[in-house]
């Protein structure tokens, strides 16, 4: 047995994390708490001697910012009420570690294992009831990490690690004696692999349910059908791979599915439908479309870029940091595994309200405020560190997501064209990248495809993993200009290398040796190795594996060489010699029964839909008569109000943690306008990446809206589509040259009501795309996001669809911001379009009756163009999208972010019948707070209003001119108006004076 | 015309504004040469050729143990006190963000009897927005030398607030290390430090990133009629001294 030492560090005076962790608590209603320390542990395995001890200190520790010592006492502090000592599970990525064990390789230290961990001490009362409470919540998460309360932990050292993390294998692991009369190549050796009966339909639903496999009846039979003539045994490893492959998260059965309605009529499958789109779009600057890690386009010669948007939102909700983290690390090597060095990240996040009372909170849910500071620090993490800007996004609060939140991360490639794809052949090597193999992430296929219930935290710990992006960045470095060094390509995801090598063997047919491959340490059993999802690793194949393995040992990448492609369509895996899979790949990818779905589709009201011109009915906010008599001044309270919803309010502090200038070529930026208090806070559309010597460049726009969805599902697909589009046209992108991703998370989709309002969406989608000649290349769908309470109650998330437009900037001088630029300019409204209230932010803060959600406007593709066109003659200074909060939201927006006021005596034209003037009631409610597609507020010279308004074909109305002065005068009430102080709005938008 | 002053760019997995390290030296008139630290056995000859070294940005050895920590002792590992020795023979350095903290860690300024350090910024955490800067008129760094007005140009760190007493405070600014301060302090440092030099005024270690200042589009101001401040001219600066 080996010394163990620890160091124990802390920071000297103020340390932001017990800050954080103190009004965290102070949130959750620990009020008589009074200072938190926390201080790092690392623990050393080794015989250290004092001088080691000594150089240890002198790295480790700064002696102006931290104090450290190497006796750390037992007992409490006089004043101390709580001490929790925690370690990192052995097997958990822990980047400290790894690199002190580095620089003790280098430098010849005899230390062996290094473990950190954390102490937390605690001062000021807490109940004693409460004590458990306040450490699960707040301390510790059981996932990743074990603890001991007011005591010494001890860590565990690599090396045992198999008894630490052995969580990751409940099933019935039967052994059962070979049959006798199995075929040669099934012979497998008992040690290796374990065979499982699959013989009758109990068999099959046993280990469906205790494996996790979350397999239909159809599917367990297709199983059964194809082991009955291999002695009605299987062995686990095979099993575990046919769930993997056959999971939701990656063979999307849902979007492959035949569906019938309720009513009897049959529905195309939702992928067809959305490739069918993309067929009928036929953009020229489409390279490649739902093949591969991405969709590939090309909108200038010479230049292509890969986009890709993927979901983490199971991970995220079991530990925010590090499901947050590889999901942005996930989708970064699906661009690498499309041949594209990655440029930009975004991502879209979805959470339950911040003040979620505790007691609401179902068991086993993290609480909304951790899961948002961990998730946003993941983000942060992952993209600042392998050195990616993050730059687009959206941040949405709704009761939906507390025990489901979601984490949508995006990435962006670049390359010279021309991309080439192409598929193994047979001799070519199999030789994997990156990270060593461990037990992270186990099963996350199938966990991700499953509903999450109180338990899912202890059990899916395995599916869990930290994120090493340094790992990944030499990935980047080797791949991204690398292209000659490999055929075939693909990322390690969901599945590990089951589902990469098993999808590129599709057809041809592979042998791999598992026993060549770097373990982080001993104890997996084959399947483990296989299965795991051990993160920053790469697959590639090879005619000649030399000039890779000379390039990955030059930037210290492992680089392994396990098997070949052979031509014989079957799937052999090795281990120990022995094979432990031998599988034809014709039945892992085709032998899936379609799935037969029945959706029962949705009937929103739309009142008014047709007439466009919705109305507020009896109740709800009150009739059009009481409405009437609403003094202007409870209209500047909504107005307050909805700048103040978390929904809109500013989120600079959470951009400003991303760098987004990384690279030199962010050239719209996520955060634009006139810097107050040397900050800049106003909120960007969309945003533009240029090079920074290049005359062109794309920008990122984001549509989201469950409220919508909510509302109705049609009219949220076509209304985030159009979203996305009118984001990318107001900074500068040209509406002829965008591409779309496509991002579904979804509850339950066996539940007919559930699946209708997936077809609603699809429809609308897909309706909107082609309108504006905008195709999908690449999307994602998470389904089961359901967490099933403890009281029997299903949580499941609003319909959520994320699209991301990714379209072409012809002139990167010529790019526009939302910001109001210079008093005297005139500013109009662009698109006469009906607004509604269903689903609309005011209904969130006001009680408002019933209503439809907007309605798509056909006449929005010819407006995109002319307003393009208008920006690209540089009659533009300033452009902002009408979405969250209608007009009075983005009028208020532009003048915060340009620090301007304005006077807008002049309504836009409204579409009720009983328009009173002035404006006044429900007219002046709908024009201000009214909620449709397809507009934008414009800032124009006073000299070009005349050449924009005939450009415009009539469909632009100047209501006022920015002012000098500090008043915001909206276009209601007439002379008296509704006049607010730019600062009041500002101070309600940022959440302070 | 005259040769193109070769820039050797140090470094270590995780750095990560190299690209944009090499983009502002070849506008700025160098030839900028990636060296990976991890190349070790010629690092130490190739420096020895290089005109001007440069260590940017980046979450080398991500920043385990502290930011900077690790490529610090890597690079004292390998190449010894050979930073102070180019500076003092008259070769520019500059330590950008991540550099700059690894120049701290390597004791370029404790070595001349300055107790300072890097801390986490004030507000606890990473911030990426952009700052101005105003080069102090003591200093006798070679980097901002001459240099009129203000520099714009983002910070993105969480660890970049200069912590020392104050008698150094005092020391360092009578001394003219104190190479440019902040108009607006980003993250809590000492008198608003943002950039200090060493005895030689060779040495410049800094934690904005004028490296993302090169073009006049690039200022977030750009289309508010705001901009000037190019970050490109410190790499002029560093360039043409390079040069002599």
């Amino acid at each position: 047995m080996t010394a163990v030492h620890c160091l124990m560090v802390v920071v000297r005076g103020d340390d932001p994390r017990g800050h954080a962790l103190l009004s965290d608590a102070h949130a959750m209603g620990y009020a008589s708490l009074q200072s938190v320390t926390i201080s790092d542990l690392i623990f050393f395995q080794g015989g250290l001697g004092s001088d080691l001890r000594s150089d240890l200190e002198t790295i480790l520790v700064d002696p102006l910012l931290q104090s450290s010592t190497w006796f750390r006492s037992a007992g409490l502090e006089d004043e101390t009420s709580l001490m929790v000592e925690s370690v990192l599970h052995a097997g958990v990525t822990d980047a400290v570690a790894e690199q002190l064990l580095r620089v003790a390789r280098r430098k010849g230290w005899p230390v062996h294992g290094v473990v950190t961990g954390r102490r937390i001490e605690l001062r000021g009362e807490i109940p004693h009831g409460l004590r458990e409470i306040l450490i699960r919540r707040l301390m510790v998460n059981p996932v990743i990490e074990h603890w001991v309360v007011d005591s010494l932990v001890e860590p565990v050292f690599a090396q045992s690690a198999s008894e630490a993390i052995d969580v990751a294998d409940k099933g019935v692991l039967i052994e059962k004696p070979l049959p006798a009369g199995m075929p040669a190549t099934e012979a497998i050796h008992a040690n290796r692999a374990v065979h499982l009966p699959v013989r009758t339909d109990s068999d099959l639903e046993a280990l469906n349910r205790a494996r996790g496999m979350a397999l239909d009846p159809a599917e367990l039979d297709a199983v059964r059908s194809y082991y009955a003539g291999r002695g009605g045994v299987a062995p686990d490893i095979e099993l575990e791979m046919i769930a993997q492959t056959w999971s939701e998260h990656c063979a999307h059965k849902t979007f492959r599915a035949r569906i019938t309605t309720t009513t009897g009529d049959e529905i195309a499958p939702l992928l067809d439908q959305l490739r069918r789109a993309t067929t009928q779009i036929d953009a020229r600057y489409v390279v490649s479309a739902f093949v591969g890690n991405a969709g590939i386009l090309q909108f200038t010669p010479g230049t292509t870029f890969a986009v890709k948007c993927e979901t983490h939102n199971h991970p995220s909700a079991i530990e925010p940091f590090g499901g947050a983290n590889t999901g942005v690390g996930g989708v970064i090597r699906d661009v690498l595994g499309a041949s594209h060095r990655p440029i930009a990240c975004t991502d879209i996040l979805c959470f339950g309200p911040a003040d979620t009372s505790d007691a609401l909170l179902p068991d086993g849910v993290i609480h909304p405020r951790r899961v948002r500071s961990g998730v946003v620090a993941g983000v942060a993490d992952y993209g600042n560190k392998i050195g990616l800007p993050t730059l687009a996004g959206a941040v949405l609060y709704d009761p939906g997501y507390v025990a489901n939140p979601l984490v949508f991360a995006g990435c962006i490639g670049m390359a010279k064209s021309p991309y080439v794809a192409e598929r193994p052949l047979p001799g070519d090597r199999i030789v994997v990248l990156g990270g060593a193999t461990g037990r992270d992430g186990i099963r996350g296929a199938t966990f991700s495809s499953a509903t999450m219930d109180a338990t899912t935290g202890d059990v899916a710990g395995a599916s869990v993993q930290i994120g090493d992006p340094i790992t990944e960045k030499l990935l980047v470095d080797l791949l991204a200009d690398g292209r000659h060094l490999y055929r075939s390509i693909t990322d390690c995801g969901a599945g590990g290398l089951s589902s990469a090598i098993g999808e590129m063997a599709e057809g041809i047919g592979a042998e791999v040796d598992l026993d060549q491959l770097p373990m982080k340490y001993p104890g997996l059993a084959p399947w483990e190795v296989w299965l795991s999802e051990a993160q920053e690793r790469m697959v590639v194949a090879t005619a000649d594996p030399e000039p890779l393995h000379h390039a990955c040992e030059s930037l210290g990448i492992h680089c392994t060489d396990i098997g070949a492609f052979t031509g014989t369509g079957r799937l052999v895996v090795r281990s120990s010699g022995h094979p432990i899979v031998d599988i034809d790949t014709g039945f892992l990818h085709d032998g899936r029964p379609t799935r037969h779905m029945v959706a029962k589709l949705p009937q929103p009201n739309r009142i008014g839909a047709f007439s466009g011109a919705p109305h507020l009915s009896e109740g709800g906010l009150g009739s059009p008569t009481s409405l009437d008599a609403m003094h202007v001044a409870e209209f500047e309270t909504i107005l307050l109000e909805l700048l103040s919803h978390p929904n809109i309010a500013c989120k600079a502090p959470v951009i400003r943690r991303y760098d987004h200038e990384i690279r030199g070529a962010t050239l719209v930026r996520p955060l634009v306008g006139e810097p107050i208090g040397g900050h800049v806070i106003g909120h960007a559309d969309g945003t533009v990446i240029a090079e920074p010597l290049a005359p062109h460049g794309i920008a990122l726009g984001i549509g989201v809206n469950p409220w919508f969805g909510m509302t109705d599902p049609e009219r949220m697909g076509q209304s985030v589509v159009d979203e996305a589009v009118r984001n990318v046209v107001a900074c500068g992108g040209d509406p002829d040259q965008i591409a779309l991703l496509d991002n579904f998370s979804w509850g339950d989709p066996r539940r007919e009501e559930t699946l209708g309002d997936l077809v609603a969406t699809v429809a609308g989608a897909c309706e909107a795309a082609i309108a504006f000649g905008a195709p999908f290349v690449s999307g994602k769908d998470s389904l089961n996001n359901e967490y099933l309470g403890a009281d029997g109650g299903r949580h499941a998330v609003p319909p959520t669809l994320v699209i991301t437009a990714v379209a072409h900037v012809p002139e990167a001088s010529r790019t526009i911001t939302p910001d109001l630029k210079a008093a005297g300019n005139a500013l109009l409204v662009v698109g006469m379009t009906p607004v509604a209230f269903g689903g609309s932010h005011i209904a969130l803060v006001r009680d408002i009756a019933p209503s439809s959600a907007p309605p798509f406007d056909q006449s929005a593709p010819a407006r995109y163009r002319r307003l393009h066109a208008a920006i690209r003659d540089g009659l533009v200074v300033s452009c902002h999208d009408i979405s969250e909060g209608g007009l009075a939201v983005a009028l208020a927006e532009m003048a915060i972010a340009g620090n301007l006021g304005f006077d807008a005596p002049t309504p836009p034209p409204t579409f009720r019948a009983d328009a009173n003037d002035p404006l006044r009631g429900a007219a002046a409610l709908e024009v201000l707070f009214g909620e449709g597609n397809g507009r934008f507020v414009v800032e124009v010279e006073q000299r070009h209003v005349a050449a924009f308004v005939a450009r415009m074909s009539g469909d632009a109305t100047v209501i006022g001119a920015v002012a000098t002065g500090e008043i915001a005068r909206f276009p209601v009430f007439g002379e008296d108006g509704m006049s607010i102080p730019v600062a009041a709005l500002r101070q309600a938008w940022i959440g302070r004076p | 015309m005259s040769r193109r002053p070769e820039a050797a760019v140090l470094t270590a997995p995780g750095t990560n504004r190299d690209p944009d390290a090499c983009l502002a030296l070849e506008l700025a008139g160098a030839n900028p040469v990636v060296i990976p630290v991890t190349s070790l056995l010629d690092v130490r000859s190739r420096l020895s050729d290089s005109d001007m070294i440069v260590i940017p940005g980046g979450f080398s050895y991500a920043d385990a143990l502290g930011a900077g920590r690790l490529f610090a002792t890597e690079l004292d590992h390998v190449l010894g006190d050979h930073l102070s020795v180019a500076a003092a023979d008259r070769r520019p350095v500059i330590g950008i963000c991540n550099g700059f903290q690894t120049l701290v860690r390597l004791g370029i300024w404790t070595r001349e009897g300055y107790r300072l350090a890097l801390g986490h910024n004030v507000d606890g955490v990473f911030t990426c927005e952009w700052v101005n800067l105003v080069p102090d008129p003591m200093t006798r760094c070679i980097w901002t030398d001459g240099l009129e007005g203000e520099v714009a140009c983002p910070v993105a760190h969480g660890e970049g607030r200069v912590v020392c007493d104050d008698a150094t405070a005092s020391a360092l600014m009578e001394t003219g290390r104190v190479a440019l301060r902040y108009v607006r302090n980003p993250n809590g440092s000492r008198g608003d430090m943002a950039g200090l030099t060493d005895a030689t005024g060779f040495i410049l270690g800094l934690m904005p990133h004028p490296e993302n200042h090169v073009v006049s589009r690039q200022h977030p101001g750009f289309r508010r009629g705001i901009g000037g401040g190019l970050g490109l001219r410190i790499f002029e600066n560093g360039v043409r001294h390079a040069g002599r």
